[in-house]
């Protein structure tokens, strides 16, 4: 092999000339996931909580776009002419954007607001976009993914338990489901970025990633399982590492094809859109797709394979393997003896 | 031509693929010829520009929680007042079983807006003046001095001596035919006061006394066919009534009033009020002692069903309360979708990319893949704004560019499939077809997932993100139809070019490259050793078990494992005799 090659990669990898123990070294993964965990529920503690946006406090945004001058004093001003007691938090979002958040205006206020800021900004009445949200919304938007998530997880690990015909499976794939909510939850506070409905809505989005990653490569577990109670090359366990072995290039492949796109909308969004839907969405599906693809090759799996260690099917077969192995390892050493051991 | 074999069937099912395509197309067309179909996917607000209003509805004195038939009915009220008030293109839909979402091009009229979020009041008021018919202004308003002058103070909502000469003037200039005078009035009249109201069905002009009973006072409303005392069903449908305690009690003696007043004088009648609108002025044949008024009159059966439904806004009185409400400048919008397209387009340049470093020429399928199923997306948004009226949002819009990576996933479980079935040793033409057997079932699977994940977030998405929902599980069909009627056949017809056949060093199918070379004698044509797949494996164990010995298998393993490749390699040779025979057909 001259140079790294993702096609013999696959090679050795498909035929278990490579192989990486995702299984064998379960504890070690489990044990980074846990921790993964406990700083994920940890940051947002030290820090205060989430960055909430104004959807789930309630008050009166506005956007101006086009500005020349992204002076913050500017904005301020505009809203404490209208305004007098206003607090207004007055924010560069991106290259001639600024945006002004308040507390809830009226609608005469808003339309003064906003007639102000034209002046101070001097743009014209097309630039500027006023936004209210009642304090009520977050709610309605929180209990609403909170809804979706319990309905979906439901549904999905029923469906799940169908097609493989194991409810261990829906049990492993809601594990790393778990481990994904809470890191991508805990990254998302550590950035500081805005909670917004768009943000809220990513993380569900992610849990379908997620349980899709998860289900290619269970497919592929439940294939090479399929045949265990007659086989006794591998046990149970090697089969399933196997199993995830050989689809890791794909693994790969789709995260990197599947993340390509939302970079590209996180990065052009982070440089020239400034917070919206598309910068809020993107920000949580780039960690969540990364950490749902780590999570299927070194949760989900792994958790398959501990799950279903202790049937005595599975002990049962295991030892036949050990056997089998024992009896070939004595083979092995009277061929040695004979000087035919294979390189 | 071969009829049977892996190329016919692949081209045949390529067919059907275009037929589909011609077919959408068709469809769009002939909707942009002959209807408002358009080329283009309409835009939702927050790209085009105007106010989306979120509205809770809040039953007064009722419970807590809104039922789904009084949601209907909460945006039936809506829909008419916004229709009412001229604001063209309005959408007003509800969300997520509790919330009605308003959506208006531009800003609204504050008019509009308190309009909307008005309570519907529905009130019943004795006829003073008036008539079906009186619809214009009056040319010749009555002269000063015969102007009418209350003598005393009213004594009951019938008496004549509520109509005071500014009333009167009002009557007269008041035009019934005019849409303003038909629309919801957004300040109540006082329930204590007499009014000038129009009945448009009639263009009906009045002036209707106090309020006597109040909406809030009948039970329920339905419509049916009336039936004789006989209890035989007349041709002749009518609009029942159903007032409670209370109701039943001020209508008893409402009627027993105007039916003393008699037929003939225009006071017999009781408007019922809708908004400041006369739903119906019906007059009073019988005392109606039970609370159970019948409505009869030459009803169709759509218009009694109107004024049931109408009725039952009585007896519901929704107001609305803004919970969020968003102006949009269109530069905004504009701006959004254009970096949005462009960082769209980047992602897809970087796919493509990749897929070609990783799959070489099996990369241009996956692009051509992507691009027929962008294609048909497109399409199905066109005719789903034409038919369903489907907006496109920024969210859908990034909905659309996160689905790039989530159909290429679909190419690449399928791709490596076929590798897989490669290193094992078989030939391309089985390959595909074996790889996409197994590939099917996983693709089918995991879809799935996404239509659920997909069908999920619609249903319960807030705000815009709904989009995003419905642009997801749409590309999500879009990827099947397209695996199924493009990749799949296309992969089987390249299976049979020497270019791939032959495993060529771009192909992507490059045996060597894939550790089948020992097998592999070239020529497009493999009489390779198909091994059993198992005994490749065998080679290859987990490191932890580290041992020569698996290379070995017990006899009885080898019996089996030989067993099986003679029979796995007359399944090849058939497959390959069908594959080569088509070859030289062509």
């Amino acid at each position: 092999m001259s140079r790294f090659s993702f096609a013999e990669f696959g090679n050795e990898l498909y035929s278990g000339k490579r192989s990486y123990p995702f299984v064998g070294k379960r504890n070690l993964w489990f044990a980074i996931a846990g921790a993964a965990i406990l700083l994920s529920l940890l940051v947002p503690v030290i820090k205060g909580g989430f960055n909430l946006g104004i959807d789930f406090r309630g008050g009166s945004e506005f956007t101006v776009s086009n500005v020349q001058d992204t002076s913050v004093g500017a904005g301020e001003q505009a809203v404490t002419d209208v305004v007098p007691e206003a607090v207004p938090r007055v924010t560069n979002i991106a290259p001639e954007t600024m945006r002004i958040q308040t507390e809830r205006l009226s609608d005469d206020q808003t339309l003064s607001v906003r007639d102000a800021l034209i002046g101070a900004y001097s743009v014209t009445e097309e630039d500027v976009t006023s936004n209210f949200v009642g304090p009520t919304w977050g709610e309605d938007v929180s209990r609403q993914a909170i809804i979706g998530l319990i309905v979906f997880v439901a549904l999905a690990a029923g469906l799940m338990a169908i097609y493989f015909r194991t409810w261990k499976m829906s049990v492993a794939a809601m594990a790393a489901l778990v481990v994904v909510m809470v890191t991508s939850a805990g990254i998302y506070s550590l950035s500081d970025f805005e909670v917004t409905p768009s943000a809220v809505i990513g993380f569900l989005t992610i849990l379908s990633y997620s349980l899709y990653d998860t289900v290619v490569v269970f497919d592929k577990i439940r294939e090479n399982t399929a045949d265990l109670e007659v086989s006794s090359k591998r046990t149970f366990g090697e089969q399933v590492n196997l199993a995830v072995n050989q689809t890791l290039v794909r693994s790969i492949n789709t995260s990197v094809v599947a993340v390509l796109p939302v970079a590209a909308i996180l990065f052009i969004g982070a440089m020239l859109l400034g917070a919206g839907t598309l910068r809020d969405l993107s920000l949580a599906l780039f960690v969540g797709i990364i950490i749902g693809t780590l999570t299927t090759v070194f949760v989900a799996a792994p958790m398959y394979a501990k799950l279903r260690m202790n049937e005595p099917d599975i002990r049962k077969q295991e030892k036949r393997v050990m056997h089998r192995r024992s009896l070939e390892a004595g083979e092995a050493g009277e061929a040695q003896e004979a000087g035919t051991a294979p390189a | 031509m071969a009829r049977t074999g892996p190329g016919y069937a692949a081209k045949r099912t390529l067919v059907w693929l275009g037929v589909v395509f011609a077919l959408l197309a068709l469809l769009l067309g002939g909707g942009s010829l002959w209807s408002n179909a358009s080329w283009a996917p309409k835009l939702a607000l927050d790209l085009e520009g105007g106010t989306q209003m979120i509205l809770a509805p809040q039953v007064q004195g009722g419970s807590e929680e809104i039922t789904p038939e009084q949601l209907d009915q909460a945006v039936e009220i809506i829909r008419q007042r916004v229709d009412g008030s001229g604001v063209a293109e309005a959408e007003i839909s509800t969300q997520s079983g509790q919330n009605v979402i308003v959506a208006l091009p531009g800003i609204p009229e504050p008019e509009t807006r308190e309009l909307i979020q008005a309570s519907a009041q529905m009130e019943f008021r004795p006829v003073l003046i008036g008539g079906p018919g009186l619809a214009p202004a009056a040319e010749t308003p009555t002269p000063e001095d015969q102007l009418p002058t209350p003598s005393a103070e009213p004594t009951d909502a019938s008496d004549p001596n509520w109509i005071t000469a500014e009333l009167l003037q009002e009557f007269e200039s008041t035009d019934c035919t005019s849409p303003e005078a038909l629309q919801p009035a957004v300040e109540p009249a006082p329930a204590d006061q007499p009014m000038v109201a129009c009945e448009p069905d009639t263009q009906g002009k009045y002036i209707l006394g106090p309020v006597e009973v109040r909406g809030t006072e009948i039970e329920s409303a339905d419509y049916g066919m009336a039936r004789s005392a006989q209890g035989q069903t007349l041709n002749e449908w009518v609009v029942n009534i159903d007032f409670n305690d209370e109701g039943t009690e001020t209508f008893r003696e409402v009627t027993e009033r105007l039916f003393a007043i008699g037929s003939g004088d225009p006071r017999n009648q009781f408007a019922i009020v809708l908004d400041g609108v006369i739903v119906s002025a019906p007059t009073t044949n019988a005392v109606i002692p039970d609370g159970r008024p019948q409505i009869s009159g030459s009803f169709t059966e759509e218009s009694a069903a109107a004024l049931a439904e109408q009725l039952k806004y009585g007896a519901l009185p929704i107001s609305f309360e803004i919970q969020s409400e968003q102006q949009i400048s269109a530069t905004l919008g504009a701006d959004q979708l254009r970096l949005g397209l462009i960082a769209g387009v980047i992602g897809l340049v970087l796919v493509a990319v990749y897929s070609i470093f990783q799959y070489r020429m099996l990369g241009l399928v996956t692009i051509a893949s992507l691009v027929v199923a962008g294609v048909l997306t497109y399409l199905a948004i066109c005719i789903l704004g034409w038919t369903e009226n489907y907006r496109l949002s920024l969210a859908g819009v990034a909905g659309l560019i996160v689905a790039i990576g989530q159909t290429a996933d679909s190419f690449i479980v399928y791709f490596e499939r076929i590798r897989d079935e490669l290193r094992d040793g078989r030939g391309l033409v089985p390959a595909v077809e074996n790889g996409w057997r197994r590939a099917k079932r996983t693709v089918l699977a995991s879809k799935a997932m996404n239509l659920l994940a997909a069908v999920v977030l619609y249903f319960v998405a807030v705000g815009n993100v709904r989009g995003f929902a419905f642009t997801l599980g749409l590309t999500a069909i879009a990827d099947l139809v397209v695996v199924f009627l493009f990749t799949h056949p296309v992969m089987r017809l390249l299976a049979m070019t020497r270019f791939f056949g032959e495993g060529h060093r771009w192909s992507g199918l490059d045996p060597s490259r894939l550790g089948v070379l020992p097998l592999y004698r070239g020529a497009g044509r493999v009489r390779h050793k198909p091994v059993e797949r198992p005994a490749v494996e065998l080679r290859g164990r987990n490191k932890a078990a580290a041992g020569e010995a698996e290379r070995r298998m017990t006899i009885a393993e080898r019996r089996l494992a030989e067993q099986q490749k003679a029979a796995e390699e007359q399944k090849t040779v058939s497959a390959q005799a069908r594959g080569t025979e088509e070859g030289d057909n062509r």
